[in-house]
């Protein structure tokens, strides 16, 4: 009897640190990465192909220009305020979307492989984006009369939600996921999401042609606070879930069962989860066509160090997806200069490798 | 109180659970008992709200279908047969869900600590920094037991009793362990929780059980206090086996009874 009842014996406080609990480190990692976004999106800044400072144009705005800043002129104003600005703030917002994005999609199907882009939601996506730009003006005619600049992300969330309902619907039976169903689901839902695509882009005129190739060239040029405007509060409002969510797939790392009986509401979690990650998606490849790999490596790379608790994963992704991701957008405009790589190709070199190393050191033991 | 009336459980087509009556009071372990298939977990299961069913399953006096999930958190913890995670979770993070929802019924600031403790009546203090893909079967099962006992920490909780439902909870554990959780079970009880266990082994369900509730075939065979439901008719006729109870090896075999263990 009596080892049913053996308890510590002593309680100490709560300051004394304890075993198991990575909540510190994860406090920790979290201040340095808004650190390192704070730096990196000032290097952005400061970074480009005209020699205009950023840090004089930020320090007219806190203290009024300064005699010391005559010569600030009006141009380097319009480089960094219009140019370099925007195009930073997209670059975050669209980076944290993406990452979060792959990590609620990782939590809801209970696997680390999962992710917008491999399992079809980005190509989804992208056909919602392509219908808009062949039959914006035909076909979809009143959706872009009633949403205007809106139009064009609101079509591609639409694909990316058709993508991952039917992506769950499928490879989900009574509350178990199966990874094989849902990777080979994945892989028909974006060939034909493709293949869809591909007619599409047969029957565009010349100019569509012209602005198909401009997005599909996955790149974070032409950014301009309108663009930004855009996507800001569809991406916010999905990383404002976040919260909620967090609670909900730490219960469901358990199974749904166990969730439900955790008092969490399942069906309506898994709902919120699916249109967040289909919003933030869709959003993002509808203006910036598709940047692969930042949903999976940022939320792999984490919870190898804090751990797979959704309560700090989810905003450490937002920040680390935003960082890496305007890094990228320096590298594609600075290895080629004065020509640009799209940046989806900067991202797929370096986030490729890094995937075949997740499935070589988890050969054996994610089940397939 | 749990009781249920006429419950019928359909999985797809296939009826599993017919017309059953059961009851769990508090202050007393009921189990459930039976051949494999024969609706035990499927009854739990519609108990602890994971499955449609027909007829009434009532928790104090509430409908369970009609329970929100939190509201059915705060009366009722769940451990399942087995539960596999695709996460590298530490065995603190696992026990600490047992807070996501429902309420354990300690002094607030008291939470902290609460996995500390029901590792350490699960016998596994010092365990909570490992890594709980690490750990054997047994051990994981455990784990789960203390993140169950963390959800329902207090047994009576604003005055009504709560409820521990444990499917198969010493299926994969070794002699002491059997007994350390059975021990954890009749403590529960015994400070006015209820508790529903599915068990395999009669001899335990003997030693700990107030009532026993017999399934065959999607349907209830017997119930009573384990003195009248385990007798050599009923066992026989349940599990299609010509059995003898009380009656030890004539050859000198040896065997082992629960019984005499002092834990």
């Amino acid at each position: 009897m009596s080892g049913a009842v053996n308890e510590p014996a002593a309680l100490s406080g709560p300051a004394e640190r304890l075993e198991g609990d990575r909540t510190a480190r994860a406090r920790a990692v979290i201040v340095l990465l808004v650190a390192a976004l704070a730096v990196t999106m000032l290097f952005s800044l400061a970074s480009g192909a005209s020699d205009a400072s950023a840090l004089a144009v930020i320090g007219a705005w806190f203290f009024g220009p300064a005699s010391g800043d005559a010569m600030l002129s009006a141009r380097d104003t319009i480089i960094v305020q219009d140019i370099r600005m925007p195009r930073v703030v997209l670059g975050c917002l669209i980076g944290a979307a993406l990452a979060v994005s792959g990590a609620v999609m990782q939590g809801l199907f209970r696997n680390p492989l999962a992710d917008p882009g491999l399992v079809g939601v980005s190509g989804g996506a992208a056909l919602g984006a392509v219908s808009m730009i062949v039959l914006g003006t035909t076909a979809f005619a009143p959706v872009t009369a009633l949403l205007g600049i809106y139009a064009l992300p609101f079509a591609a969330f639409c694909g990316g939600l058709a993508v991952t309902l039917t992506l769950y619907r499928v490879s989900t039976r009574r509350g178990q996921t199966s990874v094989a169903t849902m990777l080979l689901a994945g892989i028909a839902l974006a060939a034909l999401a493709g293949a869809l695509t591909g007619i599409l882009v047969f029957m565009a005129d010349d100019r569509q042609l012209r602005d198909l190739t401009f997005w599909n060239l996955g790149s974070l040029a032409g950014a301009t606070w309108v663009k930004v405007l855009a996507v800001a509060p569809v991406i916010v409002a999905a990383l404002a879930t976040a919260p909620f969510l967090a609670r909900g797939l730490n219960a469901l790392a358990l199974g749904e069962a166990t969730a439900n009986h955790l008092g969490i509401p399942v069906q309506r979690f898994k709902h919120v989860a699916i249109v967040s990650v289909a919003a933030a998606t869709g959003v993002s490849v509808a203006v910036s066509g598709g940047i692969g790999f930042v949903g999976i490596v940022v939320p792999h790379l984490l919870r190898l160090i804090i751990g797979p608790d959704n309560r700090y994963l989810l905003p450490a992704s937002a920040l680390l997806g935003g960082t890496l991701l305007i890094l990228a957008d320096s590298v594609s405009r600075t290895i080629v200069a004065p020509a640009e790589l799209p940046i989806g190709i900067v991202t797929a070199v370096a986030g490729a490798p890094f995937f075949l190393w997740i499935l070589l050191r988890k050969r054996g033991v994610v089940d397939l | 109180m749990i009781e249920s009336q006429a419950v019928s459980v359909a999985i797809g087509r296939k009826p599993i659970v017919s017309d059953v009556e059961f009851e769990a009071r508090a202050k007393e372990i009921t189990a459930i008992v039976g051949p494999n298939g024969s609706g035990k977990t499927t009854l739990m299961r519609a108990i602890s709200g994971d499955l449609p069913y027909g007829g009434s399953i009532r928790i104090n006096g509430s409908e369970v279908s009609a329970l929100k999930p939190w509201q059915a958190a705060t009366m009722r913890a769940v451990l399942p047969q087995a539960t596999a995670l695709s996460f590298p979770f530490t065995v603190r993070e696992i026990v600490r869900l047992g807070l996501v929802g429902g309420r354990s019924g300690v002094l607030p600031g008291e939470d902290a600590r609460l996995p500390d403790r029901a590792l350490a009546r699960v016998d596994l203090e010092g365990f909570a920094g490992r890594f709980y893909q690490e750990l054997s079967g047994g051990e994981q099962q455990r784990v789960q037991l203390a993140r169950v006992l963390c959800q329902v920490w207090a047994p009576v909780l604003e005055g009504t009793p709560r409820f521990l439902l444990l499917d198969e909870p010493v299926s994969s554990l070794d002699i002491r362990h059997q007994l350390i959780i059975m021990n954890i079970a009749r403590d529960f009880a015994r400070r006015g929780g209820g508790v529903v266990a599915i068990l395999h082994d009669l001899n335990l369900t003997a030693m700990y059980a107030d009532r026993v509730h017999v399934m065959h075939r999607g349907r209830l065979a017997a119930a009573g206090t384990p003195a009248e439901v385990l007798t050599d008719v009923i066992i026989e006729k349940v599990f299609e086996c010509r059995l003898k109870v009380g009656a030890p090896p004539v050859d000198g075999t040896p065997y082992v009874l629960p019984h005499s263990a002092m834990v």
